[in-house]
């Protein structure tokens, strides 16, 4: 077991997987269905509560996503362990 | 472009360590019918779809398999995790540990390396639609088959989220056939 990384962070992944999940399936249904007004709000809400849940987890965690999607505190965070694949949740 | 984000699309939990079973679920990383061969196959075929729609709907699925190739490396990194070399002697890994240790390689369950013969374009957008079906379908074969060989819940769980969204892609693909069909006939037409 890895072990670095917190319950908290674990629960705020969980949150964020559960959102983004809902944006990924929006998406897909929206490729198909563009003018679909009711998946477009529901696309539209989920990206905002999404926003949020990132916005505070990056705060705590450091970045989520490398290129210039988030900045960084100091010193650069993206490197930092555990990476996906050694969470245990 | 891509971005990486830093997480996984679905939680990846397994509740001890099984040899046998990372050598069995290698085939949905480098296997036919695996994540890497699916992302390679749409992400490939984007660039001959005649529609706005169709280029998306390769564009986001072939995204999403990389997603699940991730998911595949970390059921099969989670099993093999302080495994000792004489247990993976001891089921038929040998082979494996003399090539690669415990890293991930991308071959099937009988350790045949992925090639592109896996996948095709024939720049024929509803033939490769077709394909995409069958691959889809093929990969949910697959996936049942792993879920029935393994009796841990947790590696269960994740399995039937990727057995699922087989089923999804495969909805969204037959939806975009019939969309290029309408497309491709109204061109003749005019």
């Amino acid at each position: 077991m890895n072990g670095l990384e917190s319950r908290e962070q674990v629960r705020l992944l969980r949150e964020i997987q559960e959102l983004e999940f809902a944006a990924v399936e929006w998406n897909l249904f929206l490729d198909t269905h563009p003018e679909n007004r009711e998946a477009l709000e529901a696309y539209n809400a989920t990206v905002a509560r999404l926003n949020e849940k990132k916005r505070a987890y990056e705060a705590a965690y450091g970045p989520l996503v490398h290129f210039g999607a988030s900045a960084s505190a100091y010193p650069w965070r993206w490197i930092e362990d555990p990476w996906p694949w050694e969470i245990d949740y | 472009m891509w971005l990486y984000e830093k997480k996984l699309q679905y939680p990846v939990r397994v509740s001890k360590p099984d040899v046998r079973m990372a050598g069995y679920l290698i085939t949905q990383y480098g296997g036919p019918d695996g994540e890497l061969s699916a992302a390679l196959r749409y992400l490939n075929q984007r660039y001959t779809m005649p529609t706005g729609r169709a280029k998306g709907v390769l564009t986001d699925i072939g995204t999403e398999e990389l997603a699940h190739l991730e998911i595949i490396a970390t059921m099969v990194y989670k099993l093999l995790r302080g495994v000792p070399p004489e247990e993976l002697r001891r089921v038929d890994l040998g082979p494996h540990y003399a090539q690669h240790d415990n890293a991930l390689f991308l071959n099937d369950a009988n350790g045949v390396p992925w090639t592109a013969a896996y996948i095709q374009a024939t720049g024929d957008p509803i033939a490769d639609l077709h394909e995409d079906l069958a691959a889809e379908q093929k990969a949910r074969a697959t996936y049942e088959h792993l879920i029935r060989l393994t009796d841990d819940p947790d590696l269960k769980d994740g399995l039937r989220f990727l057995r699922e969204r087989e089923v999804v892609h495969f909805q969204r693909f037959g939806e975009l056939l019939d969309h290029v069909h309408g497309y491709m006939t109204s061109k003749k037409l005019f």
